[in-house]
């Protein structure tokens, strides 16, 4: 396709023979074919573009007047809140575009699940993906320390803590990675630097790997059947495909305002969503005196909180909570290798997988619940469980639904009664 | 299955609202600029002598419909200028000790605490003589702030065995006198806590009625385009 030659003229003609424009706008855009089936899942692929560039234009914004420095962190964010023209609007979508990330990325993730979109020969974009996804999560982690309000401080000083558990080296690790023996000014200076240039960096190029493997191999679609597989005789056009543009930018152009609704609804009228994307400790600065009464990280990151709190120290060390935790994340590379179904999409697998899913599902939602509440929430079991909390006793339960979705999927998917594949898409 | 499924993945979010930690809800109007503006001459006269509010600027009064003339006659008293924020002069360590903490800054408390908080906090300092200040509040246990409107509103002692505040010495300003003018001060310190809060609410209204417009068009574009799609 790449040595198609073009033939343009005038100004076009001379940038072509300079820089293959047309080409790639050919390959990309106007002949670049996707299934012609893609439903509501598939908006969030192009709406967590869209949040990736106002992130990065409102933190270009933020970075002229923010101070990354322990003494004036705290005050530079009211400045900006304050005396900064538009200030407010700019910080509300930076704060509340971390949030609607992860909302998008999630809903991404989970599209990519129900239909197969990991599978064979989209093994590497996944993992392109999931590479993402863990340079996202530290984009949010490094942030977050930035406004340095005590939520910020606190919740870098347990997730630091963290790799003080790794055997051996953690204390020196955590020591390193902090600067100081505690959270302090030394960290906030590094995390900014990691947050402003060295994850954005690695980001961008990331998901330039995941766009260009993506229309290398060409996109999956609901149904998970190649359209490549059934291609115009004459033309070689996929018989399911239509072109990228215009039909998907149009259609994406609905789904980008509809997401903008929601966005401003929240930026303008609730941009602390109720504590969940700022949190009202963080409205007070960094203490490092006093720690708070209960600490949780932001709800992004709380299902993965919640099973390192599920899991009990092993001869007084933490580390197998710590483990647990990254493998909670880590397990999600492994989906192209674990699925052994003979169909990819949802729509044809049988019902032991849907309710594998759903108990998933379930599962991330109520360990993600469970990270932001106390582990007292729901108060105790009676003597005969030992006394423990019951919230703890319920987040193991879930912890091991969660890890065995992952471990047992080649057993069920495998045994799952799968219904058979239409030949051409169903649209 | 479907649907208890839904069920069991939105519970959690449902079980989210319910915070009310205090029990009481703080009776403030953010539009009422006259309460504001009551609020702000009770902030300045009690509370600005001990707590800042470091990130406010006096001109920004002008937003709850104060000139600056206003602000410059009434409520500048030791040489400050209209584009000043409002700081104080007691210093962190002293602070500390005379009152064993030092007072927080002010400016974004109500985010911090929800002005319900505060509205209860006001009115729940009681009589407490294993205090050092003499006070106590029902709120913040053990607080170090003495009950600095105590003229105002006389007072409580709390009841050991019904634990209710009493009133037992009435103050300047009766019960309703009082909580009215707590209210107005709880009113002006979560404006201050984020002043832009209204015109935020307002500019919102205008943005989401262009992207509204906005979705008519994308939906047409869409729906043209596509109608040749089989």
């Amino acid at each position: 396709m790449a040595d198609k030659k073009v033939q343009t003229a005038g100004l076009m003609g001379w940038i072509d023979a300079r820089f293959p424009l047309t080409s790639n706008i050919k390959n990309h855009l106007t002949e670049y074919y996707a299934p012609k089936n893609f439903n509501f899942w598939y908006f969030f692929g192009s709406l967590a573009m869209l949040i990736l560039v106002m992130q990065i234009v409102t933190g270009i914004f933020l970075t002229m007047h923010y101070k990354p420095s322990a003494e004036e962190a705290f005050a530079s964010v009211e400045y900006i809140m304050r005396d900064v023209f538009g200030g407010n609007i700019i910080r509300y979508m930076h704060s509340t575009g971390a949030s609607m990330f992860f909302v998008v990325v999630y809903l991404h993730m989970f599209r990519g699940i129900i239909y197969g979109s990991y599978r064979n020969p989209r093994e590497l974009i996944w993992l392109f993906g999931v590479g993402i996804f863990l340079c996202l999560m530290g984009e949010a982690f490094f942030g977050y320390l930035l406004p340095w309000g005590q939520m910020s401080y606190w919740g870098a000083q347990v997730i630091v803590n963290l790799f003080s558990a790794v055997p051996f080296i953690g204390p020196d690790l955590s020591e390193w990675l902090r600067g100081d023996y505690l959270v302090s000014d030394a960290t906030l200076n590094r995390f900014f630097a990691f947050h402003v240039i060295a994850l954005p960096l690695v980001l961008l190029g990331l998901v330039m790997v995941h766009l260009i493997a993506l229309h290398e191999v060409g996109s999956n679609n609901p149904d998970g059947i190649e359209i490549k597989a059934k291609k115009d005789k004459a033309t070689g056009i996929p018989l399911d495909g239509i072109p990228f543009h215009p039909y998907y930018t149009v259609k994406d152009m609905v789904g980008v305002v509809v997401f903008l609704i929601v966005f401003a609804a929240i930026i303008f009228f609730a941009p602390e969503m109720g504590g969940y994307f700022l949190e009202a400790n963080n409205f007070i600065p960094a203490n490092p005196l006093q720690t708070p009464a209960h600490i949780a990280p932001v709800w992004y990151f709380t299902p993965y909180y919640s099973i390192l709190r599920a899991v009990p120290p092993v001869m007084n060390s933490q580390f197998p909570g710590v483990a647990a935790m990254g493998l909670s994340v880590m397990v999600f590379a492994l989906l192209p290798w674990l699925d052994k179904s003979p169909v990819k999409s949802i729509r044809y697998r049988g019902s032991l997988y849907k309710k594998w899913l759903a108990a998933f599902v379930v599962s991330f939602c109520v360990l993600g619940y469970l990270g932001t509440v106390p582990s007292n929430v729901w108060g105790q079991f009676g003597t005969w469980c030992g006394g423990a909390d019951r919230a703890t006793v319920i987040a193991r339960i879930f912890a091991v639904i969660y890890f065995a979705f992952f471990i047992l999927m080649p057993i069920y998917t495998k045994m799952d009664k799968t219904k058979s594949v239409p030949e051409r898409v169903t649209h | 299955m479907k649907k208890l499924f839904i069920i069991l993945a939105f519970l959690p979010l449902i079980s989210l609202a319910n915070e009310g930690e205090v029990g009481v809800s703080a009776p403030i109007d953010p539009t009422d600029q006259v309460s504001l503006q009551r609020g702000a001459t009770a902030f300045i006269n009690n509370c600005l002598n001990c707590h800042s509010a470091n990130y406010m600027r006096y001109n920004r009064l002008q937003d709850i419909g104060l000139t600056e003339k206003q602000i410059k006659d009434n409520l500048l008293f030791a040489g400050e200028k209209v584009g000043d924020t409002m700081k104080v002069s007691m210093s962190k360590a002293d602070a500390k000790k005379w009152f064993g903490a030092a007072p927080p800054d002010l400016s974004v408390e109500v985010r911090a605490r929800g002005a319900d908080w505060v509205y209860a906090y006001l009115l729940s300092f009681y009589r407490d003589d294993s205090r050092p200040s003499g006070w106590n509040n029902k709120v913040f246990d053990k607080v170090a702030m003495p009950h600095v409107l105590y003229e105002l509103q006389g007072e409580q002692a709390l009841n050991h065995e019904t634990h209710q505040l009493e009133l037992v010495k009435p103050g300047k300003l009766n019960s309703s006198e009082y909580i009215n003018y707590v209210a107005d001060l709880t009113n002006y310190m979560a404006f201050m806590a984020e002043p832009a809060k209204q015109q935020r609410k307002h500019t919102g209204l205008w943005v989401l009625l262009f992207l509204g417009v906005l979705l008519v068009l994308t939906i047409k574009l869409k729906r043209a385009y596509w109608k040749d799609i089989k």
